[in-house]
């Protein structure tokens, strides 16, 4: 733990302002931050100037016998109108600064992020590479969390599939979420969006160059609100062009027959899967569960009852409890994972749910 | 002003036919008594929450899980401010008013004697649901004191609790707001005029509509998200007709008034302090009443710049920015007025002093950091992160808990009888001072790096920042135990007091002995 420590210590600067911005907008906010920082900061000497001479000055014990004056009508009106010009001096940068920020028009690439409890899934709606569709996870092995095991450079800020945009292409970002309010925030791009389960707002970005920029979550979103960031990858049309036609590729030799019927041998794998990237951060791994508020599924009424019960519970969620609706992954998803803790640690009821089961269900 | 001091002699004619021991706090109307019960009770709380909130600091100390699990995170912010800001500041304040405002506008009680012990009466179950609720299955709440749904429907029954907590203790301000509007509109001395009230009657009067405004506002939201629970309701569910947004704009409608419910009454409590040691009468005090006034009335009408990321029409984040600037002039109006109270004044620098000149160094800094919040573009950049956490804490804790205690050493000779230990006073809020700083100015630069609020782990970028800032609360945390040991020691002995011991002090206070007798102003006083 310590020798961690000292590791993060040695890669990290003091950093006391915003982080260096990547888009047009960003230098705006940047410079606008700045501007206004600085104004407070000499309003600020300058009436607690007066403050502290007046401390060391008029002091009892220096002497000073007080005055008896407690009002001047001058003074007063003329300290209400200067404030009011210099919030008016303000309030020119700021409006043009806000106007730019939400004009989403014209994008020449849209991508909806859906916020899960605890994750972002990406579709790919408008421009090149529309049509890919992944989830993107927190990649930071649980020891580190746990100080097992030394920090990387990237702790927290480092995801299994990046957001890949192309440099100097509009990007319009639409948020949603499927369970809980959740913010996407990345500093570098000045973007921060809430997603709001059951409405589409939008956000937008140019990124100037390329590289690789890091966010988090902004919006308390539950248990593991820390544990989901957003990493977003610029590279040139080039290098976005070969990602999305290799994902795209990718996609179509995964994608799923529905109508497949499966063996409870090669299903487990696949069920082992979908269950540690969905279910492993309340149930555990080791379906132990986090009791009161997340039950185990090993041992489980629900796991080891009527099939329906368990298939509806997956796709509706289960109300006032933290357990979230997961109708948005695919039926062999479904099908798999539900398999997965029907037939893993202490389960073992040698039934192998269907695709099909799940499409039924559905309808 | 001239004052008959009211019948302290008859006061010993009664003191037999009182309950003694427990059943005398139990049953008591009296303003005094009352008013005390709500100091000890609000410092209680304020340890209570401050636990909490070393538990927070601890685990941010350094990168990784140490210290909870981050659910056990989620249920310790949420709790730390529910119960400083309902517990501790809210109920702090209306001590200083029950004790005060009788004794500053000449009159004998407040206005309902037994309807003020029932509003204390019904603080002590609210806070046991609150800090009852962590031991419930599921934990407590989780969800930030904003509480926020749909994150608030998943919760277990340690949000129903909090939900009822925030009714009873809404209920009790409504009782004790009621009670301070009538006592003052009905009950000065004769000759005491409105304009003529020590400004922390007007600060209380102001904030008291306030209060009765938007306590009830508070509890539909929650009560919504009662129903939403577990009686099928919608509200807040766009799968069902509802809008997880509109939980937000009812919240803040009451959250923004509510920020100035705690700040007022602490304007309020320097505006007594500051000219008492400036040995020269409050400066503009037409000018306070009037700023404060519209402060009170902006408060109103600002609520949504908490909101600048959920997505609200750009028409909307203008409107929003510039009513939000607008509060700047009012409140400069105030600072600048306290610095010409002090300006060619006889200054001298008792505890009091101190903590209104820390108050009001440090509340301007506050008011900096929101005017730089209020910038839509910027505010987008950094709602929710650090900076945020930073900016509320100069606000509350530099604001208001300087204010708070600016107030009690101010009155605490009135109230027991002795001198407090200088010394130690000081001392108190020197290593308040330091700390406090050390705590929350690192906390800007975190936020404006990046770090979102309500995380119990953060990239390494962070660590340092967070280390300091976790040593500083730690110091603050244990620097308040001085002022127990103070007012603890306050109250064994030390030098007697006068019925005026501060010099330059004004107002019908300090007309009566100290301590101040049970009953005080039987007779009103007359003021010319």
């Amino acid at each position: 733990m310590g020798l961690s420590l000292l590791s993060g210590l040695a890669q990290a600067e003091m950093k006391l302002n915003l982080q260096e911005p990547v888009t047009e907008l960003g230098h705006k906010v940047y410079d606008l931050h700045l501007l206004m920082t600085i104004v407070c900061a000499v309003i600020f000497v300058a009436v607690f100037g007066v403050m502290f001479w007046s401390v060391f000055v008029h002091r009892k014990s220096a002497g000073h016998k007080a005055a008896t004056f407690h009002e001047s009508t001058t003074v007063e009106i003329l300290w209400t109108i200067v404030p009011v010009f210099i919030l008016l001096g303000m309030a020119w940068p700021a409006t043009k600064t806000i106007l730019a920020m939400r004009d989403t028009s014209n994008s020449d690439i849209t991508i909806k992020a859906t916020g899960y409890q605890w994750k972002w899934g990406y579709d790919y709606l408008k421009g090149d590479g529309a049509g890919i569709s992944f989830v993107s996870t927190l990649s930071t092995p649980q020891p580190q969390i746990r100080n097992e095991a030394e920090k990387g450079a990237d702790y927290l800020l480092e995801v299994d599939n990046e957001l890949v945009v192309p440099v100097g292409k509009k990007v319009r970002i639409l948020t949603t979420a499927n369970d809980v309010i959740h913010a996407w925030w990345v500093p570098a791009l000045a973007v921060k969006q809430d997603a709001v389960p059951g409405f589409i707002r939008d956000t937008w970005f140019r990124a100037e160059k390329t590289g690789t920029f890091r966010g988090q979550c902004a919006e308390l979103c539950g248990k593991d609100h820390g544990y989901m960031p957003i990493v977003v990858k610029v590279v040139t049309e080039d290098e976005y062009a070969a990602w999305t036609d290799g994902q795209l590729k990718a996609m179509a030799a995964a994608a799923d027959d529905p109508d497949k019927m499966y063996e409870l041998g090669e299903f487990l794998p696949r069920g082992e899967k979908v269950f540690a990237a969905n279910c492993a951060a309340c149930h555990q791994a080791n379906g132990k569960g986090l009791p009161p508020a997340f039950p185990p599924l090993d041992g489980s009424k629900v796991v080891l009852g009527p099939q329906d019960d368990q298939i509806n519970v997956l796709l509706h969620g289960r109300s006032g409890t933290a357990m979230a609706a997961f109708g948005h992954l695919s039926d062999t998803e479904i099908a798999a994972v539900i398999t997965y803790t029907r037939n893993s640690w202490g389960n073992a009821t040698g039934e192998v749910i269907q695709p099909s089961d799940i499409k039924m269900a559905r309808e | 002003m001239a004052a008959i001091p009211g019948g302290a002699d008859h006061a010993h004619d009664h003191a037999h036919d009182h309950p003694s021991g427990i059943m005398r706090w139990v049953t008591t109307t009296n303003h005094k008594d009352i008013g005390s019960m709500y100091l000890w009770f609000s410092f209680a709380m304020f340890i209570v929450g401050g636990i909490m909130a070393m538990v927070i600091r601890a685990e941010l100390f350094e990168p990784g899980l140490q210290v909870v699990d981050p659910d056990r995170f989620n249920q310790m912010t949420t709790l730390h401010g529910l119960i400083m800001v309902f517990g501790a500041i809210m109920p702090a304040f209306v001590g200083f008013a029950n004790w005060m405002i009788p004794l500053m506008i000449g009159a004998s009680d407040m206005a309902f004697a037994r309807m003020n012990n029932w509003s204390f009466w019904l603080l002590p179950p609210a806070a046991i649901l609150l800090t009852t609720s962590l031991l419930v299955p599921g934990g407590a709440a989780a969800s930030g004191w904003t509480l926020y749904p749909p994150l608030t429907v998943q919760m277990g029954m340690g949000m129903d609790m909090a939900i009822f907590a925030v009714h009873i203790l809404g209920i009790s301000s409504i009782m004790g707001s009621i009670n301070i509007v009538t006592t003052i509109l009905n009950m000065r001395a004769p000759g005491m005029t409105l304009m003529k009230m020590p400004l922390f009657c007007w600060t209380w009067l102001i904030t008291a509509y306030l209060v009765i405004a938007v306590m009830p506002v508070l509890a539909g939201a929650v009560t919504m998200i009662l129903t939403d629970r577990h009686f099928g309701t919608s509200f807040f569910n766009a799968a069902g007709g509802g809008d997880p947004v509109l939980y937000q704009h009812i919240f803040w409608f009451f959250g923004h008034p509510e920020v100035y419910i705690i700040a007022i009454p602490a304007f309020g409590v320097v505006s007594q302090v500051i000219p008492a040691f400036s040995r020269k009468p409050l400066f503009g005090y037409a000018s306070m009443v009037y700023a404060t006034s519209s402060i009170a009335i902006l408060s109103f009408i600002v609520w949504a710049h908490h909101m600048y990321t959920v997505g609200m029409p750009v028409a909307g984040q203008l409107y929003f920015m510039f009513a939000t600037m607008l509060i700047a002039i009012p409140t400069g109006v105030k600072v600048f007025n306290w610095v010409a109270t002090m300006w060619r004044g006889s200054l001298s620098f008792e505890t009091p002093m101190l903590f209104s000149i820390g108050f009001l160094f440090l509340f301007t800094l506050g008011g900096f950091s929101g005017l730089v919040l209020s910038m839509t573009a910027v505010d987008v950049q950094l709602h929710d992160s650090y900076y945020v956490v930073a900016h509320f804490h100069y606000v509350m804790v530099a604001g208001a808990l300087f204010s708070a205690y600016a107030g009690a050493y101010y009155w605490l000779p009135k109230w027991t009888g002795h001198m407090y230990d200088e010394k130690l006073g000081k001392l108190h809020f020197w290593l308040s001072l330091v700390f406090f700083n050390m705590t929350f100015f690192v906390q800007h630069f975190l936020g404006l790096a990046g770090m979102p609020r309500r995380i119990p782990d953060y990239a390494l970028q962070f660590a340092e920042f967070n280390m300091i800032s976790s040593i500083g609360a730690f110091g603050f945390g244990l620097s308040q135990l001085v002022f127990l040991v103070v007012v603890l020691k306050c109250l064994k002995g030390g030098e007697k007091a006068s019925a005026k011991p501060w010099d330059g002090a004004e107002g019908l206070e300090w007309t009566v002995p100290s301590p101040a007798p049970h009953h005080t102003f039987e007779t009103p006083p007359i003021i010319k």
